[in-house]
């Protein structure tokens, strides 16, 4: 049963640069939270993410030990839990900020739109490896990936979390693109889009309605609000200037202008005290991951597994996007967290997962069968 | 799996990979000249404005909306109220600055300190308000000492100023505080924690019109705090003004004729459903809310047997009494069970069954028609009229006039009353209605519960020929300038279940209650306005047939209550009143006479009597 052919092949390589991503993220995080903490011991919320990082690292290990192979076969079995906990949190889900995001089972959290994703890839990623051809996609197979991702996205949307359901049809989106979809249906979807949009935005919204998306596409727009966290994040990553003010020397950091400075707003405090250099660093590590993830994907011997391993990358890739280029002033304000950087459970345990099922694929790369 | 096997990789599938790295390279690549734009092009920039911390946010307050009577008298206004704050960054040494303010406000100086530590972190790097709404004697103290007391502010905050003490409080209303899960509900996107959203009355009916738009200034300020620059502002949006129906003046003298006793009094305009007056009484100090009631003064509120945080037009349920003989009577003609000409005779009781059922009067009213009945309120005539209707067509033509169910009005906690059925009775009591309980339904005891506004409404539809209107509180909204953003319109909810003839009747029947040789209320006639109108004594406990009780010797608590209901004038009303004094005895001597008053007030003297007021006049002589 136990091959020691997966043991040769796992990836060490890879497992380190997550390694280094964590503890990058843990110095920052430890600058980000004592600041102005007044107590003596390590600051509650460092010790929480040390533990959900631990947590995170053997449910990575748990990923390794079923075939990613078997998930294909149980892949439906998996979307249908999943959208089943999406419908518990719509029901009877805890309210905070004003939405329905957190199912509570006992002392955890979980935040079921972040589980949604990760099914989601593996349901297309299966369903396209049988649709998969040179001449790209029809009408015809992307019926079934549609209903894949409609019935998620309006679960969330209902929540309401807008930015995670986009986030999710933006993923379902690179995926089905990098399968290749057919040039006629490519150009008749880009046709219908154009056609729709300004439809929609000039008959089916409202002036706030239009007002909102307006600020949330230009944060400028809202000085007193995103707008105002916008300025005062860039005011801390400019000031960080090529080496940073140093550890735990960040004023802006300190005097808590900044907002979620512990959790979305986090690279701030790594550009404000690390500078260019320390964001450099960071995105190395980052750029490093994605190409590894594309490269196992790449190298997988089954269509399935490449599939999958290019869906997680494009999962971790688009939240590495929008994060960073929010907090630099590039996309709009949306709560995405950045991977194993920010602080928070469910962010934490879903990329392990992620990073688990890449590592699976990796060292099953020749097992075909 | 089926699908392609991947070692049959071709050409195409490999350049797809290349165009995925490409993105990733190109993406990575933005997002670092990005950081690269902003931490060397304008590092130097950027750390200049952090080392002072100097981009802050200013608030600018927005104002909430006027409240105006409908004449543009000013109810409500705002007025600055000055609030003490301190800046913990700036109040160094703290203890001493505490010790030295405690002495001013007179506080103890651990007070202080445990409004601060209450607020924990937040207070660190924000304005902290120790004291709220302080005296212009402490204001001008704390003025007077500004450089012993270093980080210690002043801040102007609009608060809401009731100009009229204590008048139409539960109509206006008050504000209070909004709480955390008003503010996680997301019904309230302009407003923040600390500030007051309506909570009662018409401050919480209207607060989204009331309700302004805080703006703001992103400033940049120098080491001291002072502002240097001003780099982007949002202006405040003011709340929108409002015009109530109400009529100050004749509110203010129905409070004052209302005085000591608790009660309730509501005009209408019979022609379009506004709101004159809504008086309940005991009242309270819409003030004493602002910036938080206190425990004692809320306890007290609370614990009054007066009731004051009711509104009683609208929240009291009183059985309706002989006002009540009204539905009775139109119900009765309707379904042709007495006419114009019909007479019963009126011995002082009626014997149903086995039991007597008196009428007020025991040496009985003789023959009468129903007008006569109306007018002298018989009871006997209408235990008869409703033992033929029977209960459910009553309630039907009780629920037609807008009894039993709520009238629509834009206020909190209105109640609906009660108009008891058969099918009610056995869901409610397991039991079957009995007949002789119908008799009492008809003169207006028994189960049935209405509110004081209810039966403004009601009698309001009488006196204009049958129309039932939702009473209408708000005439329009104005923006700040006194330009209209909108009229609220008069809503018709129905009419009443009856024909104009038949109507007409009982209009007779209500004219001779005042303007009848034997009406119950014909000592309040006015010269020259004729007043159409019914009186009510409701029993608060009931007493066993034949017995007998001299109710001078009863508690207070267990006398009865005055109804007069009533419209004037008599052809074409102008107002339409509903008077309920509790333990007020009887109709004609505690609550008619207030009707008449208010009608004196709102109609004043007519210049020219008219000639059927005349001939009425001779034909009382």
């Amino acid at each position: 049963m136990f091959d020691r052919r997966l043991v040769s092949n796992f990836d060490w390589g890879f497992l380190l640069v997550i390694f280094f991503i964590c503890i990058l993220g843990l110095t920052i995080l430890y600058s980000a939270v004592t600041a102005e903490y007044a107590g003596t011991a390590l600051h509650p919320l460092f010790k929480k993410q040390v533990v959900w990082l631990a947590v995170g690292f053997v449910v990575m290990m748990g990923c390794l030990v079923i075939d990613f192979k078997e998930f294909a076969k149980l892949h439906f079995l998996i979307y249908a839990a999943c959208v089943g906990l999406l419908v518990a949190t719509w029901l009877v889900g805890h309210t905070g900020g004003g939405s329905q995001r957190w199912l509570v089972l006992g002392p955890v959290r979980i935040q079921t739109s972040e589980l949604m994703k990760i099914s989601l890839i593996i349901s297309l990623a299966s369903v396209y490896a049988d649709s998969i051809s040179p001449e790209g996609l029809g009408f015809r197979h992307l019926i079934k990936p549609a209903i894949l991702c409609i019935i998620p996205f309006g679960l969330i949307f209902i929540q309401p979390d807008l930015g995670t359901g986009l986030l999710l049809l933006v993923i379902a989106g690179c995926l089905t693109i990098f399968v290749k979809v057919e040039k006629k249906v490519l150009f008749i979807l880009c046709g219908a889009g154009f056609f729709l949009v300004p439809m929609v935005w000039f008959f089916g919204l409202k002036a706030y309605q239009k007002d909102r998306i307006l600020t949330f596409l230009n944060p400028e727009r809202d000085p007193l609000g995103a707008g105002y966290h916008i300025i005062q994040s860039k005011i801390a990553i400019g000031s960080g200037m090529l080496t940073g003010k140093g550890f735990l020397q960040g004023t802006q950091n300190a005097l808590n202008f900044l907002p979620e400075k512990h959790t979305d707003f986090i690279l701030s405090v790594l550009a404000e005290e690390w500078g260019l250099v320390g964001c450099a660093v960071l995105l190395a590590l980052y750029f490093l991951l994605l190409f590894w993830g594309v490269n196992i994907s790449y190298n997988c011997r089954n269509m399935f597994g490449s599939l999958l391993a290019m869906g997680i990358t494009i999962m971790i890739f688009w939240q590495i996007f929008i994060n960073v280029g929010m907090v630099i002033g590039l996309m709009p304000v949306v709560g995405v967290p950045l991977p194993l950087v920010s602080y928070g459970g469910s962010s934490v345990v879903t990329n392990m997962v992620g990073f688990g099922i890449l590592l699976n694929i990796s060292m099953r790369k020749f097992n075909t069968a | 799996m089926g699908g392609l096997n991947k070692n049959s990789d071709s050409d195409w599938i490999k350049h797809r990979y290349i165009g995925a790295g490409l993105c990733i390279v190109f993406i990575f690549g933005v997002l670092f000249l990005r950081l690269v734009y902003l931490q060397m092009i304008h590092g130097e920039e950027y750390r200049r404005l952090s080392t002072t911390n100097c981009v802050r946010l200013k608030s600018i307050k927005s104002s909430r909306g006027l409240i105006y009577d409908r004449n543009h008298n000013l109810l409500v206004d705002n007025r600055p109220a000055f609030d003490l704050v301190i800046v913990l960054e700036d109040a160094k040494p703290l203890k001493q600055t505490l010790e030295r303010l405690a002495e001013m406000t007179g506080d103890s100086y651990e007070d202080l300190m445990a409004t601060i530590k209450k607020a924990g972190r937040a207070a660190f790097y924000k304005p902290l308000v120790l004291k709220r709404d302080i005296t212009r004697d402490l204001l001008a103290v704390i003025e007077a000492h500004q450089f012993d007391l270093p980080g210690i502010h002043i801040n102007v905050e609009p608060t809401r100023n009731y100009i009229h003490k204590k008048t139409a409080a539960h109509l206006i209303g008050y504000l209070g505080e909004i709480n955390k899960e008003e503010l996680a509900s997301g019904k309230f996107p302009n407003v923040r924690s600390g500030d007051s959203i309506g909570r009662y009355g018409v401050e919480k009916s209207f607060e989204a019109d009331l309700q302004g738009k805080r703006g703001g200034h992103q400033v940049e300020v120098d080491v001291n705090g002072r502002v240097i620059k001003i780099l982007k502002t949002v202006e405040p949006v003011s709340g929108k003004d409002l015009v109530l129906t109400m009529d100050l003046s004749l509110q203010q003298k129905a409070e004052g004729l209302l005085g000591e006793n608790d009660g309730a009094v509501v005009a209408l305009d019979p022609s379009n459903g506004d709101v004159l007056v809504m008086a309940s009484s005991p009242s309270f100090d819409q003030n004493d809310f602002i910036g938080g009631i206190s425990t004692e003064k809320w306890q007290a509120l609370r614990d009054d047997p007066g009731r004051p945080m009711n509104n009683k037009a609208i929240q009291a349920e009183y059985p309706p009494a002989s006002t009540y003989k009204t539905i009775t009577a139109l119900a009765g003609l309707e379904e042709n069970v007495i006419d114009r000409n019909a007479t019963f005779f009126c011995p002082g009781f009626y014997r149903f069954g086995n039991r007597r059922y008196h009428c007020w009067n025991r040496y009985g009213h003789g023959h009468l028609s129903v007008v006569d009945a109306i007018a002298q309120s018989c009871d006997v005539f209408f235990y008869q009229t409703g033992e033929k209707i029977g209960v459910d067509a009553l309630a039907r033509y009780a629920h037609g006039s807008g009894l039993g169910r709520l009238t629509g009005i834009r206020l909190a906690h209105e109640r609906p009353g009660l108009i008891p059925t058969s099918a009610w009775k056995k869901k409610r009591f397991k039991e079957r209605w009995q007949a002789g309980e119908t008799l009492s339904i008809s003169i207006g005891q028994g189960f049935n519960l209405v509110t004081p506004l209810q039966m403004a409404v009601f009698i309001s539809a009488v006196g204009n020929n049958g129309t039932l209107y939702r009473p209408r509180l708000v005439k329009s909204v104005q923006d700040a300038k006194g330009q209209l953003i909108r009229e609220i319109e008069p809503d018709i909810t129905g009419g009443l279940p009856a024909s104009q003839k038949n109507l007409a009747i009982v209009r007779q029947g209500l004219l001779e209650v005042v303007h009848g040789n034997r009406g119950t209320a014909r000592r309040i006639r006015l010269p020259g306005i004729q007043i159409a109108g019914k009186t009510g004594t409701a029993q608060v406990f009931s007493r066993k047939a034949g017995e007998k009780f001299d109710n001078k010797k009863l508690r207070r608590t267990l006398q009865d209550h005055a109804w007069f209901v009533c419209y004037a004038p008599a052809q074409n009303p102008r107002i339409a009143i509903a008077v309920i004094i509790e333990h007020g005895e009887h109709g004609s001597s505690a609550a008619a006479p207030v009707a008449k008053e208010l009608i004196h007030a709102y109609l004043g003297d007519p210049e020219v009597p008219t000639a059927v007021v005349k001939q009425d006049q001779a034909h009382v002589e």
